[in-house]
């Protein structure tokens, strides 16, 4: 089995979002960048414990971003894989990174493809299902569970309003969320092992974006909390129902 | 130059995100001085009521083995049916299957996608899609530079208007390519209302002190019809299942009314519900940073509020 794990990066979650350049760019002053949660927790993870079941498993990584990435894909190195792939790239959009990544996907002709459910700065869960149209595979999306049975993938996705079960073939896509593992911290060993594992880094091919960002805004602050006493929550049902009519 | 939006469907009935979604397409067809089609792919109820949210033409797949969703099939059916349908802009609701397939749909068609839609798109210069990003916390302004357009649009984000009209409903005759997904069980199990399209939740964070103590919390959400929530903690220490967290990690919802109860507040839960209509925070600490993100609030005890709460609403539904 050969595992190819999508790995992005983003602004840790405390980070305060701002923007410059007129609003068109986010502005990263003072921002800890982090592995998307999403990739990390739950496809990085899962994988990891694939291969912990089946140590013949192949685990690489493929991220698309310059040179200031390689801490990010080093520190999920810490936590595990064999070896990884740096797009050396810029991100234009959506289309552009899965158009990369399904180059390094094609080239590397992997079983199973993991990535996270969505990012967390840019929310566009779209790289999943964009690779595996690239590819012409199945997806899967929103995988709370992942396992093999008859050298098919079972998983377990979240539907609107409930769960279900499918069965697939490899090669297949999936984007994972909570559920699928849990999160670890890098020990000692993992964190020494990292800065030897191969990452090689692979020039982009010619894809141009089919969008582009006009500028960014932020929601307008609220206008502050009206207090309710404790002892009357009548009125509080009361302003819900004539002021805010939400009930 | 016409818009054909994605309908949704479950059970044989149209999932209530898609008619929010055709509302959007109607507008943004009415925007660009064209017509707005459905596609549906798979058997449902009376599909001319399609027509009520401004609608003219539903294009409808009978075929009995469309009835399990594999978004690879769903893809090409929409890019073949558009062969004689001729659209450019292509909505979709920003849900699991929208998720699914409309990404797939931008790659084949080599069609911007924007999704997380928010808002009509400025056709004044080009065509800009305002969408939600960082979890809630700013909003991005996407041009789709490519003649073909998809958008997917978040649940509870267009206000919907129902008009008189009828849609002509068409079947279309395609070549349905064999699923590579089985389906083996489906299973409902977030209860009546899916969290995503709720129009109320109730959500508990970890002042409950307690899985028993979740009844306030369950109670108050019958009475409102609303779907329950909770914090990131209290799904990690399992009091409550997993689709339930909502935050920057979990879902992200916009209700139009979100009740915390016992939840502080902190940053992550904020990007996930900060979109929500009216924000309104129970918590017994003044402090919480809940109450600076509220539009109304209590300070107190949730266990002593909460029923109060709930005897008020029951007054007030006897008076109405």
């Amino acid at each position: 089995m050969k595992i190819l794990i999508c790995i992005s990066k983003t602004p840790d979650t405390t980070s305060k979002i701002a923007f410059t350049d007129n609003n068109s760019k986010f502005s990263t002053d003072g921002v800890q960048w982090i592995i998307n949660p999403y990739d990390e927790w739950y496809a990085l993870v899962r994988a990891i414990e694939i291969k912990e079941a089946d140590p013949s498993t192949v685990l690489h990584l493929v991220h698309v971003g310059g040179v200031e990435s390689d801490p990010i894909i080093r520190k999920a190195f810490s936590l595990g894989g064999d070896q990884g792939f740096r797009i050396n790239s810029d991100i234009a959009d959506s289309f552009f990174v899965a158009g990369q990544i399904a180059q390094v996907a094609i080239e590397g002709n992997y079983d199973l493809i993991f990535t996270g459910k969505e990012t967390i700065d840019y929310n566009g869960s779209s790289i999943g299902g964009m690779i595996a149209e690239f590819l012409d595979i199945p997806f899967i999306s929103h995988a709370v569970k992942f396992d093999m049975a008859n050298g098919n993938a079972i998983v377990v996705r979240e539907i609107d309003g409930g769960e279900e079960i499918d069965s697939a073939p490899f090669p297949l896509v999936v984007s994972c969320q909570k559920g699928m593992a849990e999160q670890r911290i890098p020990n000692m060993k993992g964190i020494m092992g990292s800065k030897s594992k191969p990452l090689n880094v692979v020039e982009p091919v010619d894809i141009s974006p089919l969008t582009s960002v006009v500028s960014f805004d932020l929601p307008p602050a609220k206008v502050g909390v009206k207090l309710v006493s404790a002892e009357h929550p009548e009125e509080l049902i009361r302003l819900l129902n004539e002021e805010a009519k939400a009930i | 130059m016409s818009v054909l939006i994605f309908i949704d469907i479950a059970e044989g009935k149209i999932k209530k995100a898609s008619f929010e979604a055709a509302n959007y397409g109607a507008a943004i067809a009415q925007q660009l001085g064209t017509f707005a089609s459905a596609i549906v792919l798979g058997k449902s109820e009376d599909l001319s009521t399609l027509g009520n949210y401004g609608i003219s033409k539903v294009y409808n797949l009978l075929n009995e083995s469309i009835h399990h969703f594999d978004a690879q099939v769903f893809t090409k059916l929409i890019a073949d049916a558009n062969e004689t349908i001729g659209a450019n802009v292509f909505v979709f609701s920003n849900t699991t299957t929208g998720k699914s397939v409309a990404p797939r749909l931008s790659v084949r068609l080599k069609a911007g996608l924007v999704s997380g839609a928010v808002a009509l798109p400025d056709t004044s210069n080009g065509f800009v899609v305002k969408k939600s990003v960082f979890s809630g916390k700013a909003f991005a302004h996407i041009a789709i530079n490519t003649d073909k357009k998809i958008i997917a649009l978040n649940p509870n984000s267009f206000s919907v208007i129902k008009t008189e009209g009828v849609a002509e409903v068409v079947v279309l005759n395609l070549e349905i390519p064999a699923a590579k997904i089985a389906v083996q069980s489906v299973n409902k199990i977030i209860g009546d209302v899916p969290l995503s399209e709720a129009d109320i939740v109730v959500s508990g964070g970890r002042g409950l002190k307690g899985p028993e103590n979740w009844g306030i919390v369950t109670d108050l959400a019958k009475l409102l019809g609303a779907a329950t929530a909770c914090s990131r903690p209290v799904s990690d220490i399992h009091w409550r299942p997993h689709h339930e967290h909502v935050g920057q990690t979990g879902l992200a919802i916009a209700p139009n009314l979100y009740i915390a109860i016992g939840i502080s507040g902190a940053i992550q839960h904020l990007a996930g519900v900060n979109r929500s209509k009216t924000i309104v925070v129970i918590n017994k600490d003044p402090e919480a940073p809940f109450f600076k993100a509220a539009d109304y609030g209590i300070v107190g005890d949730a266990f002593e509020v909460v029923p109060k709460m709930i005897e008020a609403i029951k007054k007030l539904k006897e008076s109405v």
